[in-house]
């Protein structure tokens, strides 16, 4: 996988007001970012992979361990900050995009992470996601999509696909499933990338560039549940099916798929469609360069809908990377526009002038 | 002058019109005119739920209330001694609340055929006699403002129209000898960028002054002498805005910064008003997409170190509650504000009712008890806010603070504090290790409490070596970490409820001048005012009656149920079914006596002093009939 993915030309950094570790310091490393609990997670599941990449990841950045903050909801994914000495806060479902919004706008010298699942953050928590990612607060969002309910033992998720038998979906689920990724392009987002928690350098170069976006940065992981829903991203995940499937999306290089020897590129149709044609045959015609900055989402959009749940073609890697200003330094900077146009901080004298008001009458 | 004005004690009068008439505008008005003279006061607005609900008819209805008096005024009073009504709708909407003999000055302009069938009027009530017992004073308002402003020719008739709510305020200021200057500096500020519609509505203004001097119709003038108050600067305050206030003042003294979450809804938006104003006292505010993301938005500030507030009315609770439980399982300080309407469901949205106690008291899963502290009287917001972070902060816990529509939007004069005088509120964050573990180290246990006040510490993220991880599922005492362990479980429950139990609350104050009463009546919240003024009436009246007034709910104060004790029989008025007195009911096993009305605005005075008066008879009859009328 290239690298030039996370340098977007993004004006500042999301961890750009976080304290760094002084000179002299010595650099964390992952066993720092390794809390004293012990990880409950079913053997196998994909959790451990990516709770593995997160704490391989964090020292990179250079910040303060106690200027970190991962927040989380109700699920398996959930439980993901008991298990990093950073600070944490395992809240209720859903919410947590909520209590992160607050945190993040209050304290702009933290960074702060969400992890939530398919449940907690397309289901319960939908209203939130989508604000958070419409508000462009600059948090980044982990979201554990293992395509069911593992906490509450095996029912059907939002990303279920349709006809999924559970035990909440005897004959099979009836319900159409999100897609994760158009519905956070349609949220407004600034960053949507999908990543896989078995791939452990991809994932950890999303990670790069997600928390580097100054922004809501919102991070679908392919997550296996072998419990209750194994071998869900199984086709994506074989080397012989993978090739053939897998679409790695690289700014500004054509979206393809397949081997050297059986390359399919995407191109575009005169009504604005794409489709994958055989490199062959794609001589002449519109190829679709993958341009994450484009600040219109038509295209990101259209490749978050190359999977139509079949797994044919799977792009994975940065869709959208824009510079929005974010709701957290808009808030702050009417906050200090305020106080400078009063003069001064508030004290004393600028109380007593708030609580008298235009309109006072004496008693002697 | 066309004469001397004439001494009263003590005026109410009531402004009502069409919800587009302008009467909230005119009562503020005249209220800001009376608070400049020095009277005491008290303020109830009352307006329809809907924006605006088709012009002249009953539901479309708006209405302004104000009490004021020489002497100290506890209520906005129950009838009016003057009732404005701008056209038929507020005639027949009002009439039954004024009492025989009360002036009443009609708009007979829009007493037209057509108006007065849209409220089932087949004849004119000006003309057909039926108003006879009152004092009606027919004034052509609408066509007389118009023709004061003719020379206006930029302005629309429609526009002229407009300002005949300036024209009522200039008569009414005439007639009870208002000063007039300060409405006149609002009128310049608020249409400073629109010369012709601030001309047109001062020339209304005076046109309604001199209208007051020069017709026979109303010839008496009428002066309200200042009331005799404590010496200090004064100015009027709305419940809404003193709690928004009381909130950045305890910023202030607190030194942590105010963040509110919050979702528009009524009664309660204009807190978020007022605070989104506020910048400059570098307060946050959050417009959240729900109530949940509001309450949200706080507690992730609470956790970063920050003052976290979020307001809502009953509705909006029912959705925070799992929040709250949450942040009662975190321990983490949090302010609730809820401005409390009529309900069930979306109930009565504008108007008031106290039928949220028992949901702030029980209302989330498991054992989660919270503080509850209630404001009596609209200044009493401000004090009420302070004291709600006094204990949030100090015992760091989710705390409640249950306003209600009549306080929110009702107003008087308040006595402004100077900010250097306001409690100390500052907070001792934790920065050091608190614990030392089984080898002797030194470990931050986010879950050791203070001895005292059971508080557990405070850390604020980005205090080194402090890191930890709190959340909702049990936690094991002291580590904090996770525990499914039974008697950890049994422990932390009544640790959780042993704090709350324990906040220091001062003790309750009983009214009782003769020492001899047997009959106490306890409130809470804005029943305030009406309790005691009737209870003033009663004892005028020669009863013998004590009277108290909690703005603790939980914990309660600790005295009183030695002064419920002390009493044969309690009277305890609320504006719900009986929430208080199952609560002080099942903690005292005290008999308590209930008063009720759910009508969505406040007590009477005259009802009240009826149930005292059935229980002081009931007492010097026999003890146990004390079942009438009111009380049961
Ligand atoms: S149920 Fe599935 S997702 Fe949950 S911990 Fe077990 S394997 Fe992981």
């Amino acid at each position: 996988m290239t690298s030039h993915v996370t340098d977007l030309g993004m004006p500042r950094s999301g961890v750009a007001d976080v304290p760094t570790l002084g000179e002299g310091q010595l650099p964390l490393t992952k066993k720092d970012f390794t809390s004293d609990q012990e990880v409950r997670w079913c053997p196998g599941c994909g959790d451990y992979a990516v709770l593995a990449a997160v704490q391989g990841f964090l020292p990179e950045l250079g910040l303060r361990r106690e200027n970190i903050v991962f927040v989380s909801g109700i699920g398996c994914s959930s439980r993901f900050p008991y298990y990093l000495d950073t600070y944490g806060m395992h809240s209720i479902h859903g919410r947590a995009p909520a209590i992160a919004t607050g945190l993040a706008t209050s304290r702009p010298d933290l960074s702060v992470w969400v992890v939530t699942g398919d449940g907690d953050a397309l289901s319960i928590g939908g209203n939130h996601l989508i604000h958070a990612l419409r508000r462009n607060v600059n948090i980044t969002i982990l979201l554990f999509n293992n395509k069911i309910y593992g906490l509450t033992k095996g029912q059907y998720s939002p990303t279920s696909e349709t006809g999924t038998i559970t035990k909440s979906t005897p004959m099979g689920s009836v319900d159409t499933p999100f897609n994760p990724l158009s519905l956070a392009l349609g949220a407004e987002a600034t960053f949507v990338a999908r990543t896989m928690d078995s791939d452990r350098a991809h994932l950890t170069e999303v990670l790069r560039a997600a928390a580097s976006h100054r922004g809501a940065a919102f991070v679908e992981i392919y997550q296996n549940c072998p419990i209750f829903n194994d071998g869900a991203f199984q086709l994506i995940k074989d080397r012989d099916s993978q090739a053939a499937r897998l679409v790695k999306l690289v700014h500004g290089e054509p979206v393809s798929a397949g081997t050297e020897n059986d390359r399919q590129v995407l191109v575009r149709e005169p009504n604005g469609s794409v489709t994958f044609v055989p490199e062959a045959e794609a001589a002449g015609r519109p190829v679709v360069i993958h341009d994450a900055t484009d600040p219109n989402p038509t295209a990101a959009f259209a490749l978050s809908r190359l999977d139509d749940g079949t797994m044919a073609h799977v792009p994975m890697g940065i869709f959208r990377s824009i510079s929005r200003p974010t709701n957290d330094d808009l808030v702050r900077e009417q906050i200090a526009t305020a106080v400078e146009s009063a003069g001064r901080p508030s004290d004393d004298t600028a109380l007593d002038a708030l609580l008298r008001g235009n309109d006072t009458w004496t008693v002697e | 002058m066309a004469n001397t004005p004439a001494q009263l004690d003590k005026v109410v009068i009531r402004f009502a019109g069409d919800s587009g008439d302008g009467m909230q505008l005119t009562g503020d008005r005249f209220t800001s005119e009376t608070a400049a003279l020095g009277n005491d006061l008290s303020t109830l607005p009352n307006f329809p739920a809907e924006i605006r609900a088709p012009s002249g008819t009953l539901p479309g209805v708006s209405s302004f209330q104000l009490h004021f008096a020489d002497h100290d005024v506890l209520t906005p009073g129950d009838a009016p001694d003057v009732l404005v009504a701008m056209n038929p709708a507020a005639l027949k909407a009002n009439l039954a609340d004024v009492p025989r003999g009360a002036t009443i000055i009609v708009n007979t302009d829009e007493f037209s055929r057509r108006n007065l069938a849209k409220v089932g009027y087949t004849t004119n009530p000006i003309e057909d006699g039926s108003l006879d017992s009152w004092q009606v004073r027919p004034v052509a308002l609408t066509s007389i403002t118009v023709e004061a402003l003719a020379e206006f020719e930029s302005l629309t008739r429609k526009e002229k129209e407009r300002a005949k709510n300036m024209f009522a305020l200039g008569l009414l200021s005439w007639m009870f000898t208002r000063p007039t200057a300060g409405t006149e500096a609002f009128l310049k500020s608020k249409f400073s960028d629109k010369p012709d519609i601030l001309a047109a509505n001062l020339a209304a203004l005076y046109a309604g002054l001199h209208y007051g001097e020069t017709t026979e119709e109303f010839a008496h003038r009428y002066e309200v002498a200042p009331a005799a108050a404590p010496a200090g600067t004064y100015r009027n305050i709305t419940g809404n805005t003193a709690l928004a206030y009381g909130f950045v003042a305890a910023s202030h003294r607190s030194g942590l910064p105010l963040v509110l979450g919050s979702y528009p809804i009524t009664p309660a938006s204009d807190i978020l008003h007022v605070l989104a104003g506020l910048k400059r006292y570098g307060v946050m505010t959050l417009q959240a997409e729900d109530e949940i993301g509001g309450i949200g938005m706080a507690l992730g500030a609470a956790f970063g170190g920050a003052l976290g507030l979020t307001t809502t009315s009953g509705p909006g609770i029912a959705l925070k509650s799992e929040t709250i439980g949450l942040a009662a399982a975190l321990e983490l300080p949090l302010v609730i504000v809820d401005v409390q309407r009529g309900g069930p469901s979306t109930g009565l949205p504008t108007k008031t009712e106290q039928s949220d106690l028992l949901q702030a008291m029980f209302g989330r899963n498991g054992e989660s008890p919270v503080p509850i502290v209630a404001p009596q009287s609209p200044a009493d917001c401000f004090d009420i806010a302070m004291e709600a972070v006094r204990i949030a902060t100090t015992y760091r816990t989710p705390v409640f603070v249950l306003s209600d529509g009549y306080l929110a939007n009702g107003s008087e004069p308040w006595r402004v504090p100077s900010a250097r005088d306001l409690p100390d509120l500052k907070v001792e964050f934790t920065t050091e290790p608190n614990a030392t573990d089984d080898g002797g180290e030194p470990v931050f246990y986010p879950y050791q409490r203070d001895p005292e006040t059971l508080a557990r510490p405070w850390v604020a993220p980005g205090t080194p070596g402090l890191e930890h991880r709190i959340g909702g599922i049990e936690k094991a005492n002291l580590t904090g970490d996770i525990s499914y362990d039974p008697d950890n479980h049994d422990l932390m429950v009544r640790l959780r409820a042993a704090k709350v139990a324990g906040i220091t609350v001062p003790g309750i104050e009983v009214d009782d001048p003769t020492g001899d009463a047997e009959v106490l009546v306890l409130g809470w919240g804005s029943t305030y005012g009406p309790i005691a003024a009737a209870v003033r009436e009663a004892r005028s009246l020669g009863l013998s009656v004590a009277r108290a007034h909690l703005r603790h709910l939980n914990p309660f104060p600790a005295n009183l149920g030695e002064v419920l004790r002390s009493y044969s029989r309690v009277l305890v008025p609320e504006m719900n079914t009986g929430q208080l007195a199952l609560l002080l009911r099942a903690e005292y096993l005290v008999d308590v006596q209930s008063v009720n009305q759910v009508r969505g605005l406040p007590f009477t005075i005259s009802e009240l002093v009826e149930a005292i008066t059935t229980a002081v008879d009931a007492g010097s009859a026999s003890p146990a009939a004390a079942t009438v009328g009111a009380v049961r």
